[in-house]
């Protein structure tokens, strides 16, 4: 702290960002003035709550005369962060179960006069808060502990962090309360409307700022492997959500627009974002939490620093033409889904890099696994990635995608990758984190881990091969 | 080795740029080359743009997520040839913002089920499926009754269409409000210029309550002139130019 006069009373941080809230403030003062459209209203002023809580919050802090010691990492975040990926997780899931139900028992939430909770409401509200919510807090939480800690240096912005970490939840929710009132692009996974792609944009390049901007603080010489993937996740995720998500709204005051791609290149540009929101998204971020938290809990350097510079790349060059095999048979021209399925099979081998130099990273520290559950933990997310991704390149071989294509088994292989994978190697994070932020020697009770780590992975097997069975079933009585 | 990984490791804008250049590359080559050429799309006699009911009923559709449920996508296999008709052609989506092939059928694909049952049936189907389908576990939609268009936002809707591509004429858009009233009734006073301006729509009152124009009429039409549009009579799927 060099600089603690200039701190006293308000930083170029919370000036920035004061006036940054202010002019969105009024912005959305004035939709919620102007807009004739009653679901734009609702999300104007929500908006305009949101906004105003901002710079009440921002004054706060400024008339508290509190500034930021430079020599301490920002745990505040990770603790917030590590709640918001507990909350939306135990949220996510439980949707899931109740659309499941309804499939099951189709007269439940059964309410002919209202659309809000019928199933093609409620199925983005599972996955955004699965992918996005839980997925996306998981990796913001872990790449803001892990860019500290490797770099030795305080999360650069001073406030903005905190304005990447409340904005990505209002995107949450104003995403979540868009898809039951109807407001929806209908595009899978990328459903939300232009106004909240908008909003998503400005939070995402802040939070690429911050990263960078960390980065730039370093202390250490190299950048250690974990922030190439978070690095790679942010920067990817940014250009597909933007093209993805070009649109023409039908009024600046209305919720509704056109997409600016039509019919096949609409199909295409969907599925290379649809495809890689699962490789940049739930892949490169999450490799990101394995290279840093697996070594760590193993007390164990990476196995191959040599194979984690083959991985890194070739995974994010590869990854990006997977997208066609999403589109076999379709009205996409041949040519292109024979790319993205050549492409997809040549996947197998950096996805299996990964998980091999994962796996061999516990060699010498095998023994964790009987001793400790949140290791086993990690351990077995990391097989499911290798399990996931090579189901993976079978189902993309157009011969096997036309049995497999439309049917549960597409909804099997999801969920052992964002169940197996995803959230597994999420949960062995929040495991290891919670103790070490809240500076306890253990956690509250390691036999919950057990009990936490048995039903779960009892849970997946019977979720996977059960739609195994059900999609190959559909499959081969569609042809029958 | 000449070149050394640490040069990236080091300087972080280096390995951002590193990144970007190198996940731009399989989308260049997948997704530039369906924009100019000729081939993508197949040329077909018989396609038209929404009329402003079919449009407002497309919106439904994407507004209720059916995509999550029903593809619009028929693959040139024989069981879908059988069960759905004629594998989908990329001409029948083109005027499609966004497209709605979906990716899974929990009901059945939809891309050909213009024409294929009556209006009664759908307004039976859409208000309680399991009257019509016991088996189904589709949810009811007969809230759709009571939503009343106004037309409030068509002319817009139809004018940013324009925009992102759709061969909207400037004297559809003028009658977009009067022709949401006039797809729905027969003796209307300009059926002829509707007529003219959509051929081949389907002009009746479709949810059987003539009182009201609703979302119920809207989604209805939009169902029952899928796939409808391309005249199979002169496409040769065989022919040179086809062929992709």
């Amino acid at each position: 702290m060099s600089n603690s006069t200039a701190r006293k009373g308000m930083g170029l941080d919370v000036l920035t960002l004061g006036v940054f809230l202010s002019i969105l403030a009024l912005v959305s003062l004035f939709l919620t003035a102007k807009t004739h459209d009653p679901l734009m209203k609702v999300h104007a002023v929500i908006l305009l709550g949101a906004f105003v809580l901002g710079i009440a919050a921002l004054f706060m802090r400024a008339a508290s005369g509190l500034s930021f010691d430079q020599s301490k990492y920002e745990e505040g975040i990770i603790k917030a962060g590590i709640v918001a990926t507990t909350f939306w997780g135990i949220v996510g899931f439980l949707v899931g179960v109740i659309i499941a139900s309804q499939l099951a028992f189709p007269n439940l939430l059964y309410f002919e006069n209202i659309g809000w909770l019928n199933f093609g409401r409620l199925r983005p509200v599972h996955t955004s808060a699965v992918i996005f919510a839980f997925g996306g807090n998981a990796l913001m939480v872990t790449s803001f502990y892990v860019v500290q800690r490797t770099n030795h240096a305080r999360l650069a912005g001073g406030v903005w962090p905190w304005f990447v970490f409340w904005g990505y939840q209002l995107f949450i929710v104003l995403a979540a309360t868009g898809y039951v009132s109807g407001v929806t692009q209908s595009k899978e996974y990328a459903e939300p409307e232009w106004y909240i792609d908008l909003w998503l944009t400005i939070v995402w390049v802040s939070y690429l700022l911050v990263f960078l901007g960390t980065l730039w603080k370093r202390k250490i010489k190299h950048i250690y492997v974990a922030n190439w993937f978070y690095l790679s996740f942010i920067v990817t995720v940014a250009m597909l959500h933007i093209i993805n998500n070009i649109s023409i709204p039908i009024g600046l005051t209305e919720h509704k627009s056109y997409s600016l791609f039509s019919g096949v290149q609409d199909a295409m540009t969907q599925w290379w974002y649809g495809h890689n929101a699962v490789g940049f998204f739930l892949t490169a971020g999450f490799l990101g939490i394995m290279y840093y938290f697996v070594p760590k809990r193993a007390e164990r350097p990476v196995y191959s620093y040599r194979l984690s510079i083959v991985h890194f790349w070739s995974l994010i060059f590869i990854y990006i033409w997977a997208g066609p095999h999403h589109l076999h048979y379709t009205a996409l021209p041949m040519w292109a889904q024979t790319l993205g399925m050549t492409f997809s099979i040549i996947l197998w081998m950096p996805s299996w890099g990964g998980m091999i130099n994962g796996l061999m990273t516990l060699s010498g520290a095998w023994d964790k696994l009987r001793t400790d559950p949140v290791m086993r933990m990690l351990v077995v997310s990391v097989a499911f990635y290798g399990m996931s991704t090579f189901e993976g390149p079978v189902m993309s071989i157009r011969a096997v995608n036309s049995l497999s294509h439309y049917t549960d088994w597409t909804i099997g292989h999801v969920h052992s990758g964002a169940l197996g994978w995803v959230a597994y190697v999420s949960f062995g994070a929040l495991y290891c984190m919670v103790p070490w932020v809240w500076k306890r020697a253990r956690l509250y009770s390691n036999d919950l881990v057990e009990w936490h780590f048995w039903i779960s992975t009892i849970g997946i097997v019977f979720y996977i091969t059960s739609r195994w069975v059900s999609g190959i079933k559909q499959g081969l009585m569609w042809r029958a | 080795m000449a070149f050394k990984h640490e040069v990236l490791e080091k300087n972080s804008l280096l390995l951002t740029l590193g990144i970007l250049i190198v996940v731009s590359i399989g989308g260049l080559v997948e997704i530039a080359p369906l924009f100019y050429l000729s081939s993508t799309i197949e040329k077909v006699e018989g396609m038209r743009p929404y009329t402003p009911l079919e449009l407002t009923g497309r919106n439904v559709y994407v507004r209720e997520g059916c995509y999550l449920c029903h593809s619009q996508m028929i693959r040139p296999l024989r069981d879908e040839a059988e069960r759905y008709g004629h594998y989908s052609l990329a001409a029948e989506s083109m005027y499609d913002h966004p497209f709605q092939w979906g990716s899974k059928r929990t009901g059945p694909d939809l891309a050909r089920v213009g024409a294929k049952y009556s209006d009664a049936w759908h307004l039976a189907h859409l208000n309680d499926p399991r009257a019509v389908v016991p088996e189904s576990v589709m949810p009811p939609y007969k809230f759709l009754n009571d939503n009343i268009l106004d037309g409030r936002t068509i002319m817009a809707e139809l004018k940013t269409n324009r925009i992102v591509g759709v061969p909207y004429s400037d004297a559809q858009i003028e009658a977009a409000k009067a022709d949401l009233a006039t797809q729905v009734d027969e003796y209307a006073d300009d059926y002829d210029g509707f007529m003219a301006r959509y051929p081949g729509a389907n002009v009746r009152d479709f949810d059987g309550n003539p009182e009201h124009l609703t979302e119920m009429d809207a989604l209805i039409a939009y169902l029952q002139m899928l796939g409808t549009l391309v005249d199979f009579s002169t496409y040769e799927a065989d022919a040179e130019e086809n062929l992709r």
